[in-house]
């Protein structure tokens, strides 16, 4: 019995981490913040295989698990990494696999970091207000709205059946505009189906509930990430700044804030390893599993934003001390794939629980 | 990522669930740690080894090698089946591991066959009016008088002190040394003259605690553990421990599964409270957390048997989570059956036996006890994070 990650999945972090800390420190997701673009980026880890990792090797790709996967969504998360990751390297991956062969094409330009695919499944999760996608006869109609990334070359779309489409890009179609949203470390977009054209990826709601729940398990892992290096900074923070003639680590207020943060923090670690291990191995536990993971996580890194925060004083509130970038990815992170009450009620259903 | 606990260890469990399987039927219902029932149970288990698995034959234990998984394999199916594990109390839990590890042959020949086999029951007496989270300043005096202590002092606290017929006690035997060097662990009979146990009602109604006393109660020299103010550091072999265990996450299971059908039978102007949308929403909340917790177990275990894996922060917390996690699961059970939630005792609407209003306020008990809440938080930021200790404050002239 084993519970955590093997010695190449530790290795695998570390590679991710090594590389981040060079690629992706708080100046460079600036850049991106600004206006700028995440090539270089998304080129790197292409080279460290990071696009390729759940594609099987049959299929061109390195043929690694969700847990994986969720490793990955982990450094990422850490560094408030600007990347495609979640949609092209998680999501399409898994959809476009269970197609079986038919698009071996696109897989193959996916591992090989030329093809980005963009997720727009806000409408088949929860649908709000006059928002809806309807396919008819291999045409899109309607609109999607924070479909992410802004800069896909196409988008793996869920219609209101949960069924699974691919749409170009420069489909004549289609049309993108840019929602800006507080987190500037991801750009989303509304997608506006006028005929667009789409190729049925599936129309087994089985496959939707995949994709969707690996999406979920990378993205809490994602947000364990960034929780995780917030409590760091706000641990080193408290630690070397003083005040009344001591730092400020050294009064139990702050030191009791720091040990909420990690009594809450520490067995989201655990969690988000078992979902992972589950979509693979435990199929009977996995769905519950990856809802309660990506609402748990959402529910901690709120309480460690906050309260890492607070911690820093007004420099946690300063665009100097950049703590806020990590805040808003933790934000942002808890309403995508799903808001953790909606995804608490999935969870009640999926146990028969209520209708 | 490996889960199973390989085809060894699935036939030990066979082997535990068939033993259940015939003998449950003879296993006591109750808590009674006195009674002949619980002690032929006892004993029926150490021959099989299901309890008491690691202590030596010689001092009347079972005597396998340590195995954490089929300690937990036991444990596992004893739960799942709910019956009796054999007998508990702090002789067995706290005083035997200690003299395993720091006893004289004497004292193991002594007192752990009688421990174990259920004919001698233990108090333990290491708190003090003004020593709670500050153990070590307890001021309970030891003065050596020719062969023997002279003990002058009160504990509390000393839960089952009403029945025991021994203490292991903490006490100050060197005045004038350091506060955790001045301290010795003595153990005395409970009938020995100068000791008065008065009960201590708790906010269950129920005495589950104790004050004792002790005027000049007179000890032989030689019923010390480890050598004369040692006693903070025997006392300490086992105490981190006893946090880790007081609120593990497979009953926090088994009470949010006891929820779950609490709130299908419960309703409230005809619906079920499980299809309201709010408390259902509670419910799934505190089955997200202890989910939590029992993958966190799962870590916690797997550093134990695997050498090379590091616990992180794992162990350092679950005595702080698991605690106020179970306080508000049984919160919540209160609160989704509204004014039937306050009944006690003999009410005739007690859902559960009145284990949730019980176990509401036990576990408020449990984080206060074995080092508080706030106890908890000063270790994990210290110890677990690494941050700079309080000063110390001068003693005013």
């Amino acid at each position: 019995m084993q519970f955590g990650l093997s010695e190449e999945q530790i290795l695998l972090l570390d590679n991710v981490n090594r590389f981040l800390d060079d690629n992706s420190p708080l100046d460079r997701v600036r850049a991106y913040a600004d206006g700028g673009d995440d090539a270089d980026i998304w080129a790197g880890l292409t080279e460290l295989g990071v696009p390729a990792l759940l594609i099987p090797e049959a299929q061109g790709g390195i043929g690694l698990n969700p847990l994986d996967a969720a490793i990955v969504a982990e450094s990422l998360g850490a560094h408030i990494t600007p990347s495609p990751f979640l949609g092209t390297a998680v999501m399409a991956p898994t959809a476009l696999v269970a197609s079986g062969g038919k698009y071996d094409d696109l897989l193959a330009e996916i591992a090989a970091g030329t093809h980005r695919v963009g997720i727009a499944f806000s409408e088949a999760i929860k649908r709000r207000n006059d928002a809806q996608v309807e396919a008819r006869d291999g045409r899109l109609f309607g609109k999607s709205l924070f479909a992410f990334d802004a800069d896909a070359d196409s988008y793996l779309v869920a219609d209101q059946k949960q069924h699974l489409y691919l749409v170009a890009a420069d489909d004549p179609g289609l049309t993108r505009t840019h929602l800006t949203t507080v987190d500037k470390t991801r750009r989303t977009v509304e997608l506006t189906y006028d005929n667009a054209a789409a190729q049925s990826v599936s129309t087994d709601v089985r496959v939707f509930e995949s994709v969707l729940d690996i999406g979920r398990v990378a993205i809490a892992a994602d947000t364990m990430g960034a929780a995780q290096n917030m409590l760091d900074q706000a641990v080193e923070y408290a630690k070397q700044r003083e005040q009344f003639n001591r730092p400020i680590g050294s009064f139990q207020a702050v030191k009791h804030m720091c040990a909420e943060m990690a009594a809450q923090l520490e067995p989201c670690r655990s969690m988000v390893w078992f979902a992972g291990h589950a979509l693979a191995e435990l199929p009977e536990e996995a769905r519950v599993t990856a809802c309660h993971t990506k609402a748990h996580l959402a529910e901690v890194a709120q309480f460690v934003a906050k309260t890492a925060t607070e911690v820093h004083g007004g420099m946690g509130f300063t665009d100097l001390v950049g703590l806020h970038y990590w805040f808003k990815r933790c934000g942002a992170n808890r309403q995508w794939l799903g808001a953790p009450e909606f995804v608490r009620q999935e969870a009640a259903v999926l146990q028969g629980l209520t209708d | 990522m490996d889960l199973s606990f390989g085809p060894e260890y699935e036939g030990f469990r066979s082997e535990v669930v068939t033993f259940l399987a015939s003998n449950a039927d003879k296993a006591p219902k109750g808590n009674d740690l006195r009674g002949q029932q619980a002690k032929d149970w006892q004993k029926l288990l150490i021959e099989h080894g299901y309890t008491c698995r690691t202590i030596p034959k010689e001092f009347g234990g079972y005597g396998a090698e340590p195995d954490i998984i089929k300690t937990r394999i036991i444990a596992e199916e004893f739960s799942k089946a709910r019956v009796n594990a054999g007998l508990g109390g702090q002789g067995i839990s706290m005083l035997v591991p200690t003299l395993l590890e720091m006893g004289t042959q004497e004292q193991k020949e002594q007192f752990i066959r009688p421990t174990i086999m259920g004919d001698m029951i233990w108090c333990q007496g290491y708190s003090e009016p003004g020593a709670g989270s500050d153990l070590a300043a307890l001021s309970t005096a030891a003065v050596l008088d020719g062969d023997e202590w002279v003990i002058n002092g009160q504990k509390i606290w000393t839960s089952t002190a009403q029945i025991a017929d021994w203490i292991f006690c903490l006490v100050r035997s060197e005045p004038d040394a350091p506060k955790h060097k001045g301290i010795s662990f003595l153990l005395f009979d409970m009938k020995t003259p100068g000791i008065e146990v008065r009960p201590l009602v708790d906010m269950t109604g129920h005495a589950n605690f104790n004050e004792t006393f002790f005027t000049d109660v007179r000890v032989p020299k030689h019923q010390i553990v480890g050598e004369r103010g040692q006693g903070w550091q025997v006392a300490n072999a086992i105490l981190g421990h006893e946090r880790e265990t007081l609120a593990p996450a497979n009953t926090a299971q088994t009470r949010i599964n006891a929820l779950i059908e609490l709130m299908k039978n419960e309703t409230a102007d005809g619906a079920r409270l499980i299809d309201n949308p709010v408390y259902r929403d509670r419910l799934m909340k505190i089955q997200g957390k202890v989910m939590a917790m029992r993958f966190n177990e799962l870590r916690v275990l797997s550093a134990r048997l695997n050498a090379g894996q590091d616990p992180g922060l794992s162990r350092m917390i679950t005595k702080l989570e698991g605690t106020e996690l179970r306080h508000d699961l049984e919160g919540l059970a209160i609160d989704v059956m509204g004014e039937i939630g306050l009944a006690y005792e003999d009410n005739p609407h007690l859902r559960g036996g009145g284990s949730w209003q019980r176990d509401y306020m036990y576990f408020l008990g449990l984080i206060i006890g074995g080092g508080t809440s706030q106890i908890q938080k000063n270790i994990i930021s210290e110890r677990g994070l690494g941050m700079p200790r309080e000063p110390k404050f001068e003693k005013a002239s």
